[in-house]
This record gives structure tokens, sequence and C-alpha cells, in this order.
């Protein structure tokens, strides 16, 4: 269990800078509480309210109705095997039994080396490339259960860099600079919305 | 119709079941069909908090002018022209779908539920639903219940998530401490795992619940809606005056619950209001009146008490030498009683209803007063100059929370630390404790402020004085005692200083102690008579209905402790007051209840202070007996009798009118209905109020009443001066300030008199020119000692659960007190070497007590807050009664 360490408060109060209301940073914040423990926990959410004034209930609320948003601890790598109709007629199913066979876990499990959770999703909207799967929200297409054997395996080893950890979003983190943030002023209190006003001067 | 007359500037015309109806602008479809006759059924929908449209059971056929469709009327406003049909085959089918979805899920075990018998859905079921089913499947299943808090349970499977709880959480009480949660197929109401539903105002949902997914653990399975009796009453727990309904079964109070009026509660109660119906029943009610004997407090026989309370009363040495404390838990006909039997029989001033915690009668009664609706005006501003209303009057601060919310009003907080109002001021100052008047002068002038002022600095200050000099209208003041380790002149000071500053002010007084309003204003504080007049000007007035009268201004609870504790007082009364808990200052409470000779206690349950009596009389409590209460405001609501008392204990007035007789005096009173008969023609803010009371209103009186005299014209003993009727009888005169006079009973019928009370002038029974009401004296600031480095300076506030008899006598209550703790601010912590949950040892001249460390950014540095009367180290060991303010050191614990 643990709060925001202090680099990602730092991050945090960059983020809550983009918006007028401290309160719309919610969901990047629990992206980035995500990716620094790999699952959501509660001692992060508390914080997130904290962090953006909002009761620790309410950003249960708002974390609990998406589903990428993990409340329990998962693996290094979720992989999710579509098993909607595109891939089930190209043999969805069938790749999810060999995985449940090769991982030694049914869905929604995690091996106890901690590296893999399992998960059958409905349609990822790769259906051209059917049957297909997610590792950690990254595609694989068209995968044959060697195919899966072989990623099973470069995950295992490392030879995949391209894979981070599950919660990371991107290699590259977005920043915005001081004079482009909106900052935290409510709109009812402006007349004109800070991210027009500071662009204004240029665009007229 | 009557409607169609009304001037449609304003209104709307639309036509609900092809009958046209004006609705006001921007009312929604669902309150126009109310107000005129036609209910829409409706979950989610509730007259007190925004619309959300969650349930959909309000679905009606309403036309536009693009044909008709269903539309949601609790998110429809009227607008010209709409045609809405609540009876039509595809509205009725709507209902039937909506009822037949909300029940595929729900369980149907209504007959273990408490809310069957009272439940909407059941209800709507009956008149709107389906007969039966369409749904095979296996429904939902839940752990039922889940504990949300220490006082209301969920059951998530009979939850129809109408959002009524968690909007009433958010909007309302501001504590969103309970939400939605997987939302989607599995949405649950819920609260974050180890983060209770903590709030003083949780008692709402259950009430609001439109089902039983939330019920009370003091009400769980304790009896049944047909078996309930119910009584309209009003909340004796603090002063703000809520109005409730009691329910009984088998002569037992079961539950109490808000009811709705618009000058004050809005249908909403506290949770130590709603669970306070556990006192009523509680184990620790006295049955039969007590006598001290060799062994101790032992039953004893109602006339053997009774003679020897009298007996004790008649042996004092003199008037002097008797006193009086408390009455602040009474009607204001008990009050009245007393007061008539100390001032008017035994001829003693030493009366005083408030124990060294409130502020002096002069203020509370003579300061121009403010309603809670005018305080909570649209666009109003507001100081707050007194207790954390959130603690002492939770309804209060509902009410200003959606003023500050909802209805633009700026509220500007002078207080000696942030308080549970805070968040929703515009400005908040924290001055050192005894400074406030300095900083309240400098924030009420017309120039800048550019220094710092009680360690405040000037830009805060100056944020604060432009707040209050932006107000368009007067301000109003809610003024009551922030620190008990304050004295009171400083707040007399301050609102002096408001005064004389801005002469248009008007004020609501903070008190906190149910009917202590009532009490002042039946003259149960020294140099003080009954309708909030002085001694001085009302002696003559009474000389004529009572016998006797107080030859000179008594002693205050403070005095009368101090000539107790030197040997002047014979015999203390105590009023169902408890001053070894109460009294500001411990230690002289304690040498005061040790020095009277004799001790004498009226009360519903022995307290620490009654343990200690002689003679200790069993009293009647609230739900057991009829009366009137007076609310902050000044607002006259009624009490009402709901059950027996226990055993045989009788209501107060009952007790002073025995005493009196056994003293040789007969105060006149066989029933309750006697007192008030009296009181309204005798007490001159209370002139009339028996007819007022008797027509009912549950918003109750404001006093005084707007009167109209009818006066006989051939009676030439009587003359008109203006608006006051002298009316000559068997030779006195009385005057009586009318705001009309009409000269017979016939001409009383126009409209000049319509909604006054009407006196007969040539009934009244006392003599003597009515009195004026009691003035406010301002006094000159306040000069606080030096400040001294090495101390802090104390602050006892109040939290709203305590150590004293009324939430230790509730079991859900007692509980929920949170223990004593000294809250610092963290920049102290390391030059004091104490650490948060630490125990540290907080020290005065005469005392020192030892508690936990609480680090808190909400007190200034300096200032160390504690909670009055709670268990593991008293503050008011600590504090000194004749010390404007009480200095502390803090050491660590060893």
């Amino acid at each position: 269990m643990a709060r925001l360490t202090n680099d990602n408060v730092e991050l945090a109060r960059e983020i809550i800078g983009r918006y007028p209301r401290p309160k719309s940073a919610l969901i990047p914040l629990l992206h980035l509480a995500q990716e620094q423990d790999g699952y959501l926990t509660d001692d992060a959410m508390a914080h997130i309210g904290e962090l953006v004034g909002v009761s620790s209930a309410e950003v249960l609320g708002t974390a609990s109705f998406y589903e990428m948003f993990k409340m329990e601890p998962v693996g290094r790598y979720m992989v999710n095997i579509c098993t909607n109709i595109s891939c089930q007629l190209r043999g969805g199913e069938e790749l999810l039994a060999h995985a449940e066979k090769t991982l030694g876990i049914r869905p929604g499990q995690t091996t106890s080396d901690g590296l893999f959770t399992l998960e059958d999703v409905e349609c990822i909207a790769a259906c051209t490339e059917a049957p297909c799967l997610q590792v950690n929200y990254r595609y694989e297409h068209r995968i044959s259960n060697e195919g899966f054997d072989q990623l099973v395996n470069d995950l295992r080893a490392g030879r995949r860099t391209d894979v981070p950890a599950h919660g990371v979003l991107a290699e590259v983190r977005q920043h915005i600079p001081e004079d482009r943030r909106a900052g935290v002023v409510t709109p009812e209190d402006k007349d004109v919305p800070v991210w027009i006003s500071a662009a204004g001067e240029s665009n007229r | 119709m009557a409607e169609s007359d009304v001037t449609p500037i304003d209104g709307v015309a639309v036509e609900i079941n092809g009958v046209e109806v004006i609705a006001h602008k921007g009312e929604l479809l669902i309150d126009a069909a109310e107000r005129t006759g036609t209910y829409i059924p409706r979950f989610c929908y509730h007259e007190r908090m925004n619309p959300v449209g969650m349930c959909r059971m309000c679905l009606v056929e309403v036309d536009t002018g693009r044909g008709p469709a269903l539309q949601p009327s609790c998110m429809l406003e009227c607008t010209p022209g709409m045609k809405a049909d609540t009876e039509s085959a595809v509205t009725k089918k709507a209902q039937d779908g909506i009822l037949e979805f909300l029940l595929a899920n729900h369980p149907l075990d209504c007959p273990v539920c408490d809310k069957g018998g009272e439940c909407p859905l059941q209800d709507q079921t009956m008149a709107y639903g389906p007969g039966e089913s369409r749904f095979v499947e296996e429904k939902r299943h839940k752990e039922k219940p889940i504990p949300i808090s220490d006082l209301v349970l969920l059951d998530r499977e009979r939850c129809i998530l109408c959002d009524r709880c968690t909007r009433f959480a958010k909007e309302v009480a501001g504590d969103p401490l309970i939400h939605f949660i997987h939302r989607g197929n599995n949405t649950e109401v819920n609260t974050f795992p180890d983060e209770p539903f903590a709030s003083y105002f949780s008692g709402n949902t259950v009430q609001i619940c439109p089902v039983g997914a939330l019920t009370s653990s003091t009400y769980r399975f304790k009896a049944r809606p047909w078996d309930l009796e119910t009584t309209e009453s009003t909340c004796q727990t603090c002063s703000v005056g809520c109005r409730i309904s009691i329910d009984s079964s088998r002569d037992q109070v079961q539950r109490f619950a808000g009811v709705d009026i618009d000058p004050v509660n809005w249908g909403w109660l506290c949770d130590k209001g709603r669970f306070s119906s556990e006192v009523v029943t509680s184990d620790a009610r006295l049955s039969e009146p007590l006598v001290r004997d060799g062994s101790g407090l032992v039953p004893a026989k109602w006339s053997d008490a009774l003679n020897r309370f009298a007996k004790a009363l008649d042996n004092a040495s003199s008037a002097q030498s008797i006193g009086v404390i408390g009455g602040s838990r009474l009607t204001n006909e008990d009050a009245y009683a007393w007061s008539k039997f100390f001032k008017g029989v035994l001829a003693t001033d030493n009366v005083d209803a408030q124990l060294g915690d409130g502020l002096p009668a002069h203020v509370v009664l003579g300061l121009p007063s403010a309603t809670i609706d005018e305080v909570c005006a649209p666009g109003g501003t507001v100081l707050l100059l007194g207790p954390d209303v959130k603690e002492e009057l939770p309804v209060l601060f509902l009410r200003l929370r959606h003023a500050a919310v909802e209805d633009r009003v700026t509220i500007v907080e002078v207080s000696p630390r942030s308080t549970g109002v805070t968040s929703l001021t515009k400005a908040s100052v924290h001055p050192r404790p005894g400074e406030t008047a300095d900083v309240v002068a400098a924030l009420m002038s017309s120039a800048a402020i550019d220094r710092e002022i009680a360690g405040v600095a000037a830009a805060e200050l100056e944020a604060a004085r432009a707040a209050l000099a932006a107000a368009t209208g007067p301000i109003t003041v809610v003024l009551g005692r922030a620190s008990l380790a304050e004295s009171a002149s400083v707040t007399v000071a301050a609102a002096s200083a408001i005064l004389a500053a801005r002469p248009d002010t008007t004020f609501l007084s903070a008190l906190r102690r149910s009917n202590v309003r009532g009490a002042l204003d039946m003259g149960l504080a020294p140099g003080l008579l009954p309708g909030r007049v002085t001694l001085e000007d009302g002696a003559e007035w009474y000389s004529e209905v009572w016998p006797s009268m107080p030859a000179a201004v008594g002693l205050d609870t403070e005095g009368i402790l101090r000539a107790a504790a030197d040997g002047r007082i014979d015999v203390l009364v105590l009023l169902g007051a408890d001053p070894l808990s109460d009294f500001t200052d411990a230690d002289l409470a304690e040498r005061g209840l040790t020095g009277a000779r004799t001790v004498l206690s009226v009360d519903t349950a022995l307290n620490p202070s009654s343990k200690r009596a002689d003679i200790v009389l069993a009293a009647a409590g609230f739900a057991e007996k009829a009366g009137t209460t007076t609310n902050i405001e000044g607002r006259v609501s009624t009490l009402s009798q709901r059950v027996t008392p226990p055993g045989t204990a009788r209501a107060d007035w009952m007790l002073a009118a025995e005493v009196s007789t056994r003293l040789g005096t007969d105060l006149g009173f066989e029933s309750f209905g006697d007192v008030l008969a009296e009181i309204s023609a005798v007490a001159p803010a209370y002139l009339a109020l028996d007819q007022a009371i008797a027509e009912g209103s549950p918003d109750g009186v404001m006093l005084p009443l707007d009167v109209v005299v009818i006066i006989d014209e051939d009676d030439e003993d009587i003359v008109i001066v203006d608006e006051t009727v002298t009316v000559s009888q068997d030779g006195a005169e009385v005057d009586v300030t009318a705001d009309v006079v009409v000269d017979d009973a016939d001409a009383a019928d126009s409209e000049s008199t319509e909604g006054l009370i009407e006196i007969i002038a040539d009934d009244a029974d006392v003599a003597g020119s009515m009195p004026p009401f009691v003035q406010f004296t301002p006094i000159q600031m306040v000069t606080a000692p030096p400040v001294d480095s090495y101390s802090f300076r104390l602050v006892a506030s109040r939290k709203l659960y305590d150590q004293g008899t009324l939430v230790q006598s509730a079991p859900s209550l007692a509980p929920l007190a949170p223990g004593s703790t000294v809250s610092l601010n963290p920049w102290e912590f390391d030059r004091l070497g104490v650490a948060t949950g630490g125990r540290a040892i907080v020290r005065t001249a005469k005392a020192s007590v030892n508690v936990t460390v609480q680090s808190d950014s909400g007190v200034p540095r300096g200032v160390a807050a504690m909670i009055v009367n709670q268990a593991d180290g008293r503050v008011s060991d600590l504090v000194s009664a004749d010390e404007l303010v009480a200095e502390v050191r803090i050491e660590t614990a060893p």
C-alpha cells in the first residue's frame, strides 16, 4: 500500500495544473498511481483525493467504473485474449485454452511468479487480425499457439523491451509548458478561459 | 378555477390532465402537478435536493408542441402551453414498466424489512405497478446488511439506486463519503474501504431512502409502521428548534424523524437529535424522587421528598442565600413556573439558566435579532463570530451551507481556529484568543487594513474586511462563544464594536442548550423577568400577579458558585443542570457544590452534580410532557407528549406548584394550559401567545406577536394614544402596544387585521404600563494580557458528541465522543518535542491534564485547541472563570 512518491506528487501537481478544475485531473492521476504500483492501492486513491480535493469515496466511485483500473494486484504483464465473435471464429477460445495450459492459470488469475495475469476480453477492435490479444494493452496480431509460447518466453527473458510493466501508459511522458497550462481557475471565475487568453495575443 | 385568477406575469400556464394550471416561473412539472392536486409517483426526486432523473418513475406523457412523448417530470421546467397527461395509457405503461424493472433485482423481503408498511416502493407498486413480474432469473445477491457507519446499515440488495442518499451526502451535508461504485452492471452505493460514512447527518439518509436499503442501528426491528403512534414536536437536543415527529409503540419512544418546516430545518436533523430518541428510554432515567440518608441517595415517597425540598428552601436564612442554576432543558411553562416560584415567591434573583458558557441575557435578548431565514437570505453577507456551528448547531450549519453553496451568501468567519464552516467562507481569520474584538473593530472600518492585528496578517484581514464592505445590505452576525476558555466579555465587546460601526446589523445568538432562549425569556437569569423585560423595568408590572419580587439584581452562575464556595449559599438548586461537568471552571464548580449547605436537584437522570444532591426530584423529560419551547431566533413552537413519564416522574411546572403550595403560596397552575395562559397574559414579549399557538402552525410563532386590540367603544375608560391602548380596569391602567387598534369585534374581521392576533383589551388581568424590552448594553474594548511566547493560548470548543448526560444516555451516541486531545499547529511540534498521537501535559497555574496530541493546520501557531467535556483530561480543570483567556504550557508527557 503506497501513497504517491514525492516525484509523482511533483508530476501530479503539473498534471493538475493543466485543468481549470483540479478534479478534472482525477483520471490522469489514477493512471499515474497505477503506473507507480501496477494497480490502484487504497492509499494512492486516498492521496489523489487529497490532491484534487474530492473524497476517497468519490475517487473510488470514478476509478471503479473503468475496467482498466485494477483495484487488486495484477502481474507485471496483463494478457487479454479476445474471445469475441471474429476471434472466436479464428480460434480465440482455443488460444485462451492454450494460454491457460501454458501459464497454468485460469482467466482472472496471476501466475505465482507475479509475471502474468490472464483475462478473456470482449472485442478489442482488431477483427481483421484475429485471433488477437493484448499484453499490457499492446497488440499481438494473428497469434498462434506457438506464437503465444514465444511471446511468453520473450517476456520472461526480458526480450520484449517494447512492453513496459502494467500501468505504464507510454515511454514518453507528456509535458505541457507552464505558459500553456490552463491553471487552476474555475471557469466561472474567468471571463475568458486561460488557455484562450494565453494564446489570444498570437492568434489575433 | 382559482389558479387562473392569478395574474400570469410570473406564472406559466400549463395543462395537466386537461386542466389549465398556473405554474411558477421555473417550477418543475412534478412540483406544479403536486401543488395543484396531481401526484406524480417518484423515488429519486426530493423537493429539498436537485433533481437527477435517476429512477424514471416520474415519466409522464408531455406535449410541448412536438407531439406527446414520455419525459421525466422532475427534470422538466414548465413552459407555456405544455400539456402533460399523467394518466394516459402510455404513462401508465411506463410506470408499470419502470416498477417491473426496479423490482427485477429487489429482494421482496418485505416481511422482514423495517420499511415494510411505509415503503414508497411497496406503495407505488400497489398503486401503479404490475401484478406480477415476468422475471424468472436469479436476483442479485449481496451481503446484507453492511454497516456503513456506527449508526447506519446498508442492504445493497434492496437499493434501487435512486441517488438520494449519495446526493444528500454530497449536496446537502457536504460529506461525500458514500458514492456509487462499480458503476455499470454492478453499481452499488458504498463507502471507501475503512472510511465509514461518519457524517453528523447520516441519519437523514435513512429517512429519505425510498426503500429499506438504509436502516438505522437504533430502530432496526424495533417496531412496525402500523403499530406506531406519531406526534409532532420540536427537537430539544440543541436550540435550533428542528421540527420532528416522535414515533412510539407500546408507550415506548421508538424513533424521531425530521419534519419539513420552511423557516428552520427543511426536514433535516442531525444524528445527535435523531438518535437522542434513545435518551427517552434510557435506563438511567429517574422514575421516583431520591433523598439522602446515611447510606446515600435512596428512593422516597413524593410527599416526603417534596416536603423536605420545601423545608430546605424555607430554612434558607435569606432570599440571597438561595441560588438556582439551570433551566435550559425545560419547557417555557416549566421555566415560567420555576421563575415565578423563585423570583415571585421566594424573591431570590440568584437564578441563571446558563453555566458560564453562554452570553449575558441582555446580549441574547437585547441585540437586534435576525431569523435563520434572514441570515441565509440569498445574496446576503454573514459574519460568523461564535462557535463551530457544525459542532454545536448542526442544522443551522446545513442552512448556512445551502446559503453559501446555492444562494450566493458571503460568509466571513472570525474564530480562534478553523471550523467546519471554514471551507464555505469567503474569508476566515483566526485572531489570538482574547483579541477578537480588536480584529472585529478593524473589519468594520471603512479604511483598508495594512497592519497585523492579533496575530492575523494584514492581507488576510483586508480580504475579510473587503468581503464585509462589499455587502449590499445590512450584514447579519451569528454571535456566540467560540471558546469557553475566553471570557464572554470578548464576544460582547465584539458585538458592541459591530453595532457601533453598523447600527443596522442584526444578530442570531448561537447558544447551544435546547431551550436556553426560552429560559432567558422566562426570566431565568439575574436581573430579568419573564417576557424579555428587566427586573428594574418589570417589577411594577409583575407586582400585581406575583406575590413577591427580588429586591436587587442577583448573581449569575459564576457568582452563585463563588458565593457558595464562600459559604454564603444555604440552598443551591440545580434545575436539570450539571455544573461539575458543564461549568467552564471545574474547580470553582466543585468548591461551590461543596460549600453549599444543601443541594437540591430536579432532573431526569442522575449526573455527577445531582449525585451530590440531598434531594433529587424526578422530572418528566422530552416527549413526556406538553409545552412550548423557544429557539435561538425567538421562535416558539410546541412540544407534545407522546409517552408517559417513567415511574412517577412529573413535569417541572407541577413540581414548582407543589413546592410552592407547601410554602403557603398557590402558584395557580392546575394544567400546563394554565401556565401558558398566564405567560400569554403577563409576559410582555409573549402576549397572546396561547391564541397564536392555538392556530397550530407547525412553523411556530415568532415573538413578539403583531397584535390587534379590540376595545369596546362604549367603555369610557379607554384612551387611545397613537397605537398604544390604555385600558382602565378597577382603577389600574394597562398600556398595550398594538399594531392595529379597532373599536369593536366586528371591525376586527377587516383586511387590515388579517393575520394579526386579537386580544380583547378589557380581558387584561394585569395592571401597570407594559415595560419595555431588554436593551443591549454595549461594553468597551477588553484588553488581553500581553503575549507570552512560552505559552499557548487555550481554545476550548465543543464537539457534537461529548460526555454530557444527553449523549451518554444514548447507547448509540455515547461511543462517538472523540475523547480529550490537544490540537497544535504542525509547526509547533519540533519546538515542543511532541509527536502526533503522543501524550502531552497541558498545564496552567492551577492544574494540568495529560492528553493525546493531534496535528491540525487549522489551529494557528501559539494556540492549543482542546475539546470541552471529553473523557480523560477535562479542559474545565484548566480554565479559571475570572481570567479573560487561559494561557497554558505544554510539555511532553514522561
